[in-house]
């Protein structure tokens, strides 16, 4: 709870996996009465160190065992091999005394209370938590500011919005001063203000409370915007840890630019290195690199063209990981 | 610094025990008090489902009724012992089923993953399962149940001594911890079972059910399972043999009357045994 | 017979979905058995007490117990069939969504409610039926046109329990809580379908009275039949009759409900 004490983990990292495996048993019904008993390595082998205060992207495919890692990472599931270390304590042996120093929201599983007005939420946090009582005032104001939810505080909680609902969620796990925050799909199904509003708190969050925040998400802007360190995982193994960028890089991927023009019109000729892939009627399709500005791009053709509408489509994730893939096989 | 903070783990480590069952209980009271907060945020539906619930646990007496309208005894117990029966299981279900009567609920919980929304709270699982969804609506089951043991003892002739009324106490909380084992060890077979909450229907609901009759009219090798396997026997029907005086089921001795604290007692540590060898089991599998 | 086509498929939908709960079906099989235990002998010390007792030898008697464990899912006499699903449809406002549906809302449910009854007498009910005729002296006819007429009569008792637990869903149209309705349903329909207690050992007036109103098609009727008590034909003709009355107040309920629907646009 104290943020200045000394870090117990030592010289490593904040967060420590050192060859953590998580093997599952699957039964598998063959015939009536047959089954067939199969051993899923759902993490394999998995070794990274997060430090104190990064914010990172823990990304990858549905079943590549993201959430296995998050749950051992918690306490949740216990490990079936390997070391694991979160703030200098192993989860599965101390689940009670972890949980006051992280803080976890589930996207589309709130832990607020749904007839009761989000306030009461927050009360039973700081009695469950025993935050001590300035503590727990200074926080709540915070949140509420930050999160802009002084108006839904007496609001019961089936009454707000999806977008309301993730942002007091959370706030519900922050009042404790977590060391770390774990983020399951923060962004998930929000309206673009909402997914704004979430980005620009926990960035704050991560600035001022130095809080190490790791999150899986399938919506790339989240990374973009957030993360200064991306980690893929497919098959319970690390497949990329490094910046953003370098993802990118590997993976080659790119955004699409769409343009729609007054008329219909030949292919716009497009500052390098985009390019035109696909035409249909006034609408065009223009691929470039996702490390490259996209304002450049707009600008260049709208001194030239005249323009109605324009959207860019970011690539996601799953595109972005089969590049990669498509890389290593071909290297 | 850290070898203080090293000595103050030990001593907690030391209290943890103790330490961890006042966690669970003060865990249990926050969020039974937000559920209860919850309730009254319907005001009639609450008024209207412990009426339900009233009802609900009065149609087995009125099948009770209807039997001695047209016989005088069952099993060789008149109305008044029957009920006598009929309240004692009654209320020390209703209180198990009040505190605890929604861990049949841990199956669905498990499959929809919010389980583990629980796991991250600093307070025991078991508390926390135990207090969800917490019903007042059930105290219509404790009512009732407490209505008919009032009529029992206005009828009944009981030749009260010291001892009986000691045990009426006694018997009713013991039972109310046997029942609660029962309801703890069903949730934990959940872990194993997700769909297979109806199992414990079957003890709990079957259980208080069987106890309402006379122990005359079951089968011997029925009795003698409810009294050495699944000893809800002790829940009524052998601390009630002494009160009513009527002979022991399975000419067991006397002083098993007196048994029924240590029983609750050891099915409460074997719950705890059952609930956390699936807590373990869960955590490993994940489902 | 292209809709005699959809709605057997909305049958064989509703078949296969419970079928699918095979730990849970499993799990109802081992609680009705011990339900059934404990009533039967509850039972044998009644007829121990009152021999004949409502018209019924003890074996019949406790034939009537198992028949009880083996029919209570498949009539949902506890509840626990379509019911609950379609109050939340209305409560949430899908039903507007079914209502644009090609199909008619009543015959769609009470084609999956069929559906769902013929799985759980076979799924739930053969079982504790069997347990109980093996180690309980029974009373079962021997002529196949009595377990013919029986079966008939368990179909009828299927419609009737579905009328009734159709008036209960589409009640939550009007009222928001659903709760009280079910609850108030579910003690009616283990009250006076003689799933408390068979029908004819309840006394005079009140007798007559649970004898006459339609939940006595649902557990009564056919158990009379099978045991050989009463008139099949005659039965058959109150079961369709309370059956056909009341899917006639449900189609009535149904579309003042529907044209509630239009009014606030869903």
């Amino acid at each position: 709870m104290d943020n200045d004490r000394a870090e117990p983990g030592g010289a490593g990292g904040f967060i420590e996996l050192d060859g953590v495996e998580k093997v599952f048993e699957v039964r598998r019904r063959t015939g009536f009465l047959k089954r067939e008993r199969r051993r899923v390595r759902a993490v394999d082998g998995l070794s990274f160190t997060v430090a104190r205060g990064e914010m990172v992207g823990y990304i990858g495919p549905n079943g590549a065992g993201k959430s296995t890692t998050i749950k051992m990472l918690t306490g949740i599931l216990t490990p079936s091999g390997g070391r694991l270390r979160v703030a200098g304590i192993d989860p599965a042996r101390e689940r009670t005394r972890l949980a006051h120093r992280i803080g976890v929201v589930f996207g589309q599983r709130t832990t607020l209370w749904w007839d009761l007005p989000l306030i009461d939420s927050y009360r039973l946090m700081h009695r469950m938590y025993r935050i001590p009582d300035a503590r727990y005032r200074e926080n709540l104001d915070r949140c509420v500011e930050l999160l802009q939810l002084e108006a839904l505080l007496d609001v019961p909680v089936r009454q707000l919005s999806l977008g309301q609902r993730m942002r007091g969620d959370i706030a519900a796990a922050l009042l404790h001063d977590p060391d770390v925050l774990y983020l399951d799909e923060p962004t998930i199904g929000l309206d673009v203000v909402s997914k704004a509003k979430v980005r620009g708190f926990l960035r704050e969050l991560n600035a001022e409370r130095g809080t190490t925040v790791l999150l899986t998400t399938h919506d790339l802007q989240d990374i973009e915007q957030l993360c200064s360190r991306v980690m893929v995982i497919d098959h319970g193994r690390l497949m990329y840890d490094g910046p953003l960028a370098g993802l990118h890089e590997a993976g080659e991927s790119e955004r699409t630019l769409v343009v729609d023009l007054e008329r219909e019109l030949p292919p716009i000729e497009a500052p390098e290195p985009a390019r035109v892939v696909r035409v249909e009627g006034p609408r065009q399709w223009l691929a470039f690199p996702a490390s490259a500005s996209a304002a450049g791009l707009v600008a260049g053709i709208a001194a030239r063209y005249p323009l109605v509408d324009l959207s860019v489509r970011e690539p996601d994730i799953e595109a972005v990981i089969a590049k990669i893939y498509a890389e290593r096989a071909s290297a | 610094m850290v070898d203080a903070a090293d000595a103050a783990e030990v001593t907690a480590g030391r209290v943890e025990r103790g330490g961890r069952v006042a966690e669970g209980l003060r865990a249990y009271r926050l969020i039974v008090a937000m559920w209860i907060r919850s309730t009254m945020a319907y005001r009639t539906s609450f008024v209207l489902t412990t009426l339900g619930n009233f009802a609900t646990t009065a149609l087995d007496f009125v099948a009770i009724l209807l039997m001695f309208s047209r016989v005088d005894a069952l099993g060789g117990y008149a109305l008044g012992e029957v009920a006598f029966l009929y309240g004692l299981t009654s209320v020390s279900f209703g209180l198990a089923d009040l505190a605890i009567g929604s861990m049949d609920r841990l199956g669905r919980r498990v499959r929809d993953g919010t389980l583990d929304t629980l796991l991250v709270r600093p307070a025991p699982v078991l508390a926390q399962v135990a207090a969800d969804r917490f019903g007042l609506r059930r105290l219509g089951r404790v009512t009732q149940g407490a209505l008919v043991l009032g009529y029992a003892l206005a009828t009944v002739d009981i030749d009260w001594t010291p001892a009986k009324l000691l045990l009426m106490p006694v018997m009713l909380v013991s039972g109310a911890g046997i029942f609660g084992a029962v309801f703890v060890a069903a949730a934990a077979f959940q872990f194993v079972a997700q769909d297979a909450s109806e199992v414990s229907n079957a003890f709990t609901y079957g259980g208080t059910t069987l106890l309402q009759y006379p122990p005359t009219v079951f089968a011997r090798e029925l009795v003698r399972g409810v009294t050495f396997v699944v000893p809800l026997a002790f829940v009524n029907w052998l601390p009630a043999s002494h009160v009513l005086e009527r002979p022991y089921p399975l000419d067991l001795p006397a002083w098993v009357a007196f048994a029924p604290p240590a029983v609750a007692v050891a099915c409460c540590a074997l719950a705890g045994l059952a609930w956390r060898a699936g807590l373990r089991s869960y955590r490993s599998t994940g489902s | 017979m292209g809709s005699g086509r959809l709605y057997a498929a909305v049958a064989a939908g509703g078949f296969r979905r419970y079928a699918t709960y095979r730990a849970a079906t499993a799990a109802g099989v081992f609680t009705n058995t011990v339900f059934g235990l404990i009533l039967v002998y509850t039972y044998l010390a009644l007829w121990d007490a009152k021999p004949q007792l409502g018209g019924y030898d003890q074996a019949q008697a406790v034939t009537y117990v198992w028949l009880g464990q083996a029919l209570l899912a498949a009539l949902a006499i506890g509840g626990g069939g379509f019911e609950d699903e379609l109050m939340e449809r209305i409560r949430t406002g899908d039903i507007a969504v079914d209502l644009y549906r090609p199909a008619d809302l009543q015959l769609w449910w009470l084609a999956a409610d069929l559906g769902r009854a013929l799985f759980q007498v076979l799924g739930r009910g053969l079982v504790p039926f069997a347990f109980g005729a093996v180690f309980f002296p029974v009373a079962l006819p021997r002529e196949a046109s009595a377990w013919a007429a029986f079966l008939v009569a368990v179909l009828l008792a299927a419609m009737v329990s579905f009328g009734l637990r159709y008036l209960v869903a589409l009640s939550a149209f009007w009222l928001m809580d659903g709760t009280g309705v079910t609850q108030m349903a579910w003690l009616a329909g283990f009250f006076c379908s003689g799933m408390l207690l068979p029908l004819n050992v309840f006394p005079g007036a009140l007798g007559e009275v649970v004898r006459a109103l339609p939940w006595s098609s649902m557990l009564q009727a056919p158990a009379d039949v099978l045991l050989g008590e009463a008139d099949p034909l005659g039965t058959f003709v109150f079961q369709a009759g309370w059956a056909l009355v009341l899917l006639a107040v449900g189609r009535l309920v149904q579309s003042a409900a529907t044209r509630r629907v239009v009014v606030q646009g869903g």
